[in-house]
């Protein structure tokens, strides 16, 4: 399994990058994922990172895109509440990008 | 596909076969072109053999050290278990009727995806080890050893084939090449060389009852917020039940349907659907898996993951099953469960308790698709209907390699379609119906690091999207499969932008007249409907 060097500790992760144990995860960590694909953590970035990770921890996996976007909306007003701001943040995809940085591992099955 | 390759790359397809005898080609693992190895706490979950971290990229794949002995071993076994296999292993004559038939040669060129040849992998083995002619004469009877390079040649080729049997439908001997790939990754499973994407869903579903994980409260959750997109939509509010004792039918979907889009659509389009028929149905948080990622690696655990399905038909006590939109979970259906799970005798057989038609084809499997269940409603005029609501759209249908070429359902959803659309027209014929073409991602291919494969194998059907999209002005991609709904809009994404993929019921769905609904403003998707866009 990949091993993520990161502030002099090591940190499992799979294949693509993403965290194995959802403990391992730090906010600097959240940071430098995503320096490593160029994205600056803003706090709109922060809302949706929070809300994946208290999702996860209700529900064990990451949500189903129709709630990220009703629960963003609901956060940060109606008009940030739809796919196209979320794609804007993250633009490779708010259940792949937002989920690595946040630690979550990515669903599988017929998605 | 962000660092792959260009459409324009890729389909510049090279058929030159390359000089050397097959034997003598090395195997090259392109990125882009395999999925990541099993991860080893997913195979100890399922009790698979040598579970243990691997990367396929690796020169050591860490096989136990009689990895040859176990796999002939387990040649040996299923020879003798599976006369189909002996009767595959014998009796190809390499006339080569299934070479340009395959989705991954056509849109690869690599001969060794000819399924002739894929097949000849496992066959060159077979005539070594089981075969006079082959102990004796060797490579002259095209018989080989069974070496390292050999295996990993397997796992390579095995795991680019989605066992959709187009191939089959050509071969005049009818030799099943699935039963082919699935002898080739069950021998594989014995040693521990699953793929992550498809170990990942299998341990899901072994603990949680479903691919994704979905626990019981997420079922729900999600459910719920499909609820409240439905009363935004239509003012409805609809109190689906679970898990309820003495409902008159199960329903149950792939769990795709209840997580990623456009699945949602299709999923709402069911809870619709039921609610203005007012069926006496339940969901099910235990048989929350219609769909069986086991099936991609052995028998006995697609079996095993098969059995909720009638245990929890028969928990609950219901008359019979209906099943959502699924592909590979019809053909396991439709083909399997019987035999391994069945006779289900404390079902009965499925009478639509709208239209009184009995469903005699299932009448030992007790279980129904629901395309035939919503075609019937329809030809007894049951549905209320709108097409005009789908005006937007001009609607090609994408026919699953299983729910067609596995259980020859082609009629159903195109009535359906016809009924709820005024826009609807065909691929050109050789690429439907039996003959459809794969999505290019099916049996657990559709992950997300063998883009290049999937688009590859996406290719041919790709391309009939595009005549007709150039040809009728195309705009959606309707199908009956939860795989297809997520990977074919990969696809079109990437060879013919501007089409969209939908499931069958989430067209039902708009067109659909409830009662007490107010004026509809936009579909499913939260679109405006045609002649609502100024509003």
């Amino acid at each position: 399994m990949a091993m993520m060097d990161f502030q002099g500790k090591q940190i499992e992760v799979d294949d693509d990058g993403y965290l194995l144990n959802l403990d391992d995860w730090t906010k600097e960590l959240a940071e430098h994922l995503a320096k490593q694909d160029g994205i600056e953590l803003s706090a709109a970035h922060w809302e949706v990172i929070n809300f994946l990770r208290e999702y996860y921890k209700q529900y064990q996996i990451a949500p189903m895109i129709k709630i990220l976007v009703k629960e963003i909306g609901k956060a940060m007003g109606p008009e940030k509440g739809n796919t196209k701001y979320l794609y804007e943040l993250y633009p490779g995809g708010p259940a792949k990008q937002a989920c690595k940085y946040a630690g979550l591992p990515k669903p599988t099955g017929c998605v | 596909m962000a660092k792959g390759p260009t459409p324009e790359e890729l389909s510049n397809i090279d058929y030159t076969p390359p000089p050397k005898e097959w034997m003598d080609v090395p195997t090259v693992f392109k990125p882009g072109t395999f999925c990541w190895g099993a991860k080893g706490k997913n195979l100890q979950i399922l009790e698979f053999p040598n579970a243990r971290d691997w990367t396929p990229v690796e020169e050591d794949w860490k096989l136990p050290e009689n990895w040859q002995e176990i796999l002939l071993e387990g040649m040996k076994e299923r020879l003798g278990k599976y006369r189909s296999f002996q009767l595959f292993m014998d009796i190809c004559v390499r006339c080569g009727a299934c070479a340009d038939k395959c989705h991954f040669f056509v849109g690869g060129g690599d001969p060794k995806n000819m399924p002739v040849l894929r097949a000849e992998l496992l066959r060159s083995v077979y005539r070594k080890h089981f075969t006079t002619a082959g102990k004796m004469l060797g490579k002259v009877a095209g018989a080989r050893e069974l070496t390292l390079d050999v295996l990993k040649e397997w796992w390579y080729y095995f795991f680019q084939c989605t066992e959709c049997r187009r191939c089959s439908l050509f071969c005049p001997y009818g030799i099943d090449q699935a039963e082919i790939t699935m002898m080739g990754r069950e021998l594989l499973n014995l040693i521990g060389l699953n793929t992550d994407w498809i170990s990942g869903p299998v341990a899901n579903c072994y603990m949680k009852g479903n691919h994704l994980g979905l626990e019981p409260h997420t079922i729900v959750s999600n459910i719920e917020y499909m609820l409240d997109d439905i009363e935004t939509i239509t003012g409805i509010k609809i109190n689906p039940s679970f898990n309820r004792k003495g409902a008159e039918i199960l329903f149950v979907t792939p769990s795709g349907d209840l997580f990623a889009d456009p699945g949602t659509y299709t999923c709402m389009g069911y809870l619709m659907l039921f609610h203005e028929l007012g069926l006496d149905y339940t969901w099910s948080t235990y048989a929350s898996e219609g769909g069986n990622f086991g099936f991609f690696t052995s028998n006995e655990m697609a079996k095993r993951l098969n059995s909720k399905i009638y245990a929890e038909a028969k928990r609950l006590g219901v008359k019979y099953i209906i099943g959502g939109e699924c592909g590979h979970m019809w053909r396991v259906i439709h083909q399997y469960m019987d035999t391994w799970n069945g006779p289900a005798d404390f079902l009965e057989v499925p009478v639509s308790p709208i239209t009184g038609t009995r469903f005699d084809t299932a009448k030992s499997l007790k279980m129904i698709h629901i395309a035939e269940f919503t075609a019937d409603l329809i030809n007894h005029g049951k549905l209320k209907l709108d097409p005009s609501r789908n005006d937007d759209l001009v609607v090609t249908y994408h026919d699953s390699c299983n729910t067609s070429r596995g259980m020859g359902l082609l009629e159903e959803p195109r009535y359906i379609i016809k009924n709820v659309c005024n826009h609807f027209h065909e691929m050109p014929e050789n690429t439907i119906r039996e003959q459809t073409f794969c999505c290019g991602s099916g049996t657990g291919l559709n992950a997300g690091e063998n883009m290049e494969l999937r688009m590859r194998g996406g290719f041919p059907r790709a391309n009939a999207v595009k005549y007709v999209k150039e040809k009728h002005g195309v705009n959606m991609l309707a199908n009956i499969c939860a795989i297809d709904r997520a990977t074919l809009s990969a696809a079109v994404d990437y060879w013919v932008p501007g089409v969209r993929v939908t499931g069958v019921h989430e067209l039902v769905a708009n067109a659909l007249i409830m009662k007490g609904e107010k004026k509809r403003e936009t579909n499913l998707r939260g679109e405006p409907l045609p002649g609502k866009e100024g509003n």
